[in-house]
């Protein structure tokens, strides 16, 4: 399929989503796949790979070559995808709980190698395959079936990690703004190393505190500030930290960041092999004598 | 027997004793001698006892003795800790310049010998170097052309530059000669001979990293891990000159699911662990079996469990390997018995991998991964190297393995189980794996029919394997022998040598070396024809006894239903009374 070609509908698979209807997920997908296709990118040529949750199921309904994999460690299939083979674009999504709970090392440690990877995480403050428990990003009074009186912990905010673990490319998005969403995928895709987009993504079935009038209203799309610098990474920290406040847009993007795969010279495509042992294997025996 | 040398170098952990060792074995490797190495080490990193033992003969020698004949003693505790060894006849050198040492009696009837290492290590240039002063004063006592040495030192320190390799070399000169000077009783006492032979002086992990180069190998994640780390030690910083990739990754579990991500991709990926590793990693060995991706994992094993015994012996994980994760999959144990199969099996196992799409278990216990061993490089040969990637479509041939729909089929049920692979970037082949039951097309079922129908597939590449592969095993001793003994990993070196001290006790034995755990060959004639059979394995309880007698003891008929639905009456019935017709 050559790229040009290629419409966003080309990476919808003919699976219909099971998704509760009014689902956050539904934008987020959509997004995506727009972001995709208006990159120049073709389902033969790129690799969604996804862990489990309700925002999990979404390498099955999107159209790529694909991996749903174990809950929590998405993270490193997908490194080991872009490595073994660079050509391919790379994308990992997953949850709240799967990303910053279960998924939580892995993440700072995908965000410091700093592999080409967009790394969208459906974030609706809640475990929603599982039916209703506290996430990590759960507000700590919010009540839920294992937290009935609140959650006792403070939030996580993955944003202030990837900046602390060296982030190269942190942004947010809501997934009902889709041409917003779209936007900063896009750019996260276009960005040249880890990106991270934490997507808003309500579940309409078990959170009714964060929900789309809440984001609607509370949200601050950056890219309506002309003072804010992407670049500065001061004014990024500040409005990362920003207790009173919850951003939209790239917080940050550094533009000399090199992809893992670049700084450390992997570039090839590894499925290409020889029949039989490489050349100069045997040198390897001669280092024995 | 042999006629062969023991010779060990003892002291605290941070003396330089495994590398001193090592320049040791590989003088004598070089000098056309076998070499058989063994290491005791404790889990720390100073103060802890630590040995390095070499055994040597012009013969093939394949395990330790319980006898010193030479000791290098860096500590008094070295020569107390091998007390048990020593023999008339035996040597030990030690370094009177250490305060220790001052009012050292050496156990009655050995020779001591008191060489100041410290100081004459300086007037070579460096105290660092007395350890290899000690060599110097082997050479002596063993009558070992010195000029082997100096290649050794020549490759250990060459990267160095020539004054450090000039020193080195002076220290061992001053060693031979303090000796020849001060003992002249002693000297001569071994004669190592030399020969024209050409050896190559290897251990297991160091194999195991060598193979999966030979074959094609190109990823590796690994989280370090004692007796496993060598693996990823000796691939980094080599893989690179293939094409190839090292990732250290934050822990196990991103260990396998990076090296899954890169066999998606259609890389020969591989991660190497140890028994707690294996722990973690088996949620995702699951699902790298349910996605039929080939991977190789590779399980050093020590003693468990738990932390138990890190730096110590076992074969433990039999049944962790055979049985362990939810659920029921189909894996592959290949367990080399030697260090040359441990090159050959990891070819081996990248090939079964990816014929049969499903991870394979290439497991070797510590000693065999540890003790360095000396072989004919012609036993490596790279030229007999053979990659099969099994079935992989390209763009032409993919129709046929499309739907309808034109949507690829990564699951397609075929009579061997095992489905053609489209690897990402090729046109037409889109698809999604996952850890879930799925049809044909990768897609998330619960269906009854469909659910058996995938079970059974995977399970077919075992009886198809069965079919198609040699899983063979070796055999040694008297073949009309009614006792027979079975044994799996590193016990076969040891075992071939027990075969002399059973022969002096008039004891005959037929002995079986097996690599292969599972799929693995049919033992059951074999069982049936002795009269005791008995299996050798390091562990409590016969891991792999257990396996035999379950394979001899084929009685049990079985009834089973894994379609997610319970069991019905009427349907049990009839079940039942098909097996029992
Ligand atoms: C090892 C493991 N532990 C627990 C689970 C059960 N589980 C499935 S989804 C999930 C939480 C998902 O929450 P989140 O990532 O926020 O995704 P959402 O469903 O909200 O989209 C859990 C705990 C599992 N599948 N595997
Ligand atoms: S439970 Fe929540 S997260 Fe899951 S599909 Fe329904 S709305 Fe979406």
């Amino acid at each position: 399929m050559s790229s040009e070609n290629v419409r966003f509908t080309d990476f919808k698979s003919d699976k219909q989503p099971t998704w509760c209807p009014g689902c956050g997920d539904f934008g987020t997908m959509n997004g995506m796949m727009k972001a995709l296709a208006q990159t120049g990118n073709s389902p033969d040529d790129t690799f969604v790979v996804a862990g489990i949750g309700c925002s999990g199921k979404i390498g099955t309904y999107m159209r790529s070559y694909a991996l749903h994999g174990v809950h929590g460690r998405a993270l490193p299939v997908g490194t080991g995808v872009k490595l073994a083979n660079p050509d391919l674009e790379v994308m990992v999504a997953g949850g709240d709980g799967d990303g910053y709970s279960i998924g939580a090392g892995h993440f700072i440690h995908a965000v410091r190698r700093n592999v080409d990877i967009t790394y969208v995480v459906m974030d609706n403050r809640i475990y929603g395959l599982t039916k209703g428990q506290a996430s990590p990003t759960s507000r700590p009074d919010f009540e839920t079936s294992t937290t009935p009186e609140g959650s006792k912990q403070q939030p996580v905010n993955p944003l202030a990690l990837s900046l602390a673990a060296g982030g190269s490319f942190i942004a947010q998005s809501f997934s009902s703004d889709a041409m917003r969403h779209t936007e900063i995928v896009q750019e996260a895709i276009e960005h040249d190393g880890f990106s991270l987009v934490n997507t808003f993504s309500p579940c309409v079935t078990f959170n009714d505190v964060d929900t789309y009038d809440y984001f609607r209203d509370s949200l601050v799309d950056l890219s309506e500030d002309d003072d804010y610098d992407r670049h500065d990474y001061d004014q990024a920290k500040d409005a990362i930290l920003d207790a009173d406040k919850e951003y939209m847009g790239v917080l940050y993007q550094n533009d000399d960041s090199v992809p893992y795969h670049e700084a450390h010279g992997v570039t090839e495509n590894m499925a290409d092999i020889p029949d039989g042992a490489p050349d100069g294997a045997t040198d390897l025996v001669r280092e024995f004598y | 027997m042999h006629d062969d040398l023991n010779w060990a170098i003892g002291g605290e952990a941070g003396d330089g004793i495994a590398s001193t060792g090592k320049i040791f074995a590989q003088a004598l490797s070089r000098a056309g001698r076998h070499v058989f190495t063994s290491k005791d080490f404790a889990s720390r990193i100073r103060g802890g006892y630590t040995a390095y033992k070499v055994r040597t003969s012009v013969d093939r020698v394949q395990s330790v003795v319980d006898r010193l004949d030479i000791l290098i003693a860096l500590t008094e505790r070295t020569v107390d800790e091998n007390l048990d060894e020593l023999h008339e006849g035996s040597i030990i050198i030690y370094d009177g310049d250490r305060t220790e040492f001052s009012d050292f009696e050496a156990p009655e009837n050995v020779t001591a010998l008191d060489v100041p290492l410290k100081s004459l290590a300086e007037d070579a240039g460096g105290a660092i170097m007395r350890n290899i002063v000690a060599l110097g004063a082997v050479c002596a006592v063993a009558d070992f052309p010195i000029e082997n040495l100096d290649e050794s030192l020549e490759k250990r320190f060459g990267g160095k530059g020539e004054s450090i390799v000039n020193n080195n070399k002076e220290a061992a000169r001053l060693g031979e000669e303090y000796v020849e000077d001060e003992y002249t009783d002693v000297t001569q006492q071994y004669e190592l001979e030399t020969t024209d032979e050409d050896y190559v002086l290897l251990n297991g992990d160091e194999a195991i990293g060598m193979g999966a180069i030979a074959a094609g190998c190109r990823f590796y994640a690994g989280y370090p891990i004692t007796p496993a780390t060598d693996v990823m030690e000796y691939l980094t910083g080599r893989i690179e000159q293939f094409g190839g990739h090292v990732v250290q990754a934050e822990d196990e579990l991103a260990a396998i699911n990076l090296a899954l991500g890169a066999a998606r991709a259609g890389a020969r990926a591989m991660t190497a662990t140890s028994g707690p590793g294996i722990d973690l990693m088996s949620e995702t060995f699951g699902l790298v079996a349910t996605s039929e991706t080939p991977l190789v994992v590779a399980n050093v094993m020590r003693s468990g469990p738990s932390t138990g015994m890190p730096t110590k012996q076992e074969q433990g994980d039999l049944n962790m390997m055979l049985y362990g994760g939810h659920g029921e999959i189909p894996r592959f144990i290949v367990a080399p018995t030697t260090v040359a199969e441990c090159f050959h099996k990891t070819v081996e196992a990248f090939n079964l991998a990816e014929k049969y799409q499903l991870p394979v278990y290439l497991t070797a216990d510590l000693s065999l991964a540890v003790t360095e061993q000396t072989y004919e490089p012609g036993e490596f040969d790279m030229d007999e190297v053979e990659v099969d990637r099994g079935k992989i479509v390209d763009e032409g041939d993919i129709s046929a393995w499309q739907n309808e729909k034109d949507q690829f089929k990564p699951h397609a049920v075929t009579a061997d189980g095992v489905s053609p692979r489209a690897l990402p970037g090729t046109e037409g082949g889109v698809h999604m794996s996952t850890g879930l039951e799925h049809d044909e097309l990768g897609r998330r079922t619960e269906d009854t029919d469909v659910r058996v129908e995938q079970v059974d597939k995977r399970y077919q590449k075992v009886d198809t394997a069965e079919e198609q592969e040699d899983f063979d095993y070796r055999e040694f001793g008297d073949p009309e022998a009614d006792n027979l003994v079975i044994s799996w990993g590193s016990n076969e070196g040891t075992l071939v040598e027990a075969l002399d001290y059973l022969e002096d006790d008039g004891v005959d034995v037929r002995v079986l070396s097996v690599p292969y755990i599972f799929p693995r060959p049919d033992l059951s004639d074999d069982v049936e024809a002795a009269d005791d059979v008995l299996v050798v394995e390091a562990n409590a309880t016969g891991q792999f006894a257990d396996v035999v007698e379950h394979d001899v003891l084929d009685r049990v008929k079985r009834v089973n239903k894994y379609d997610g639905v319970d069991f019905k009456a009427d349907e049990l019935a009839a079940d039942i009374k098909e097996t029992l017709a």
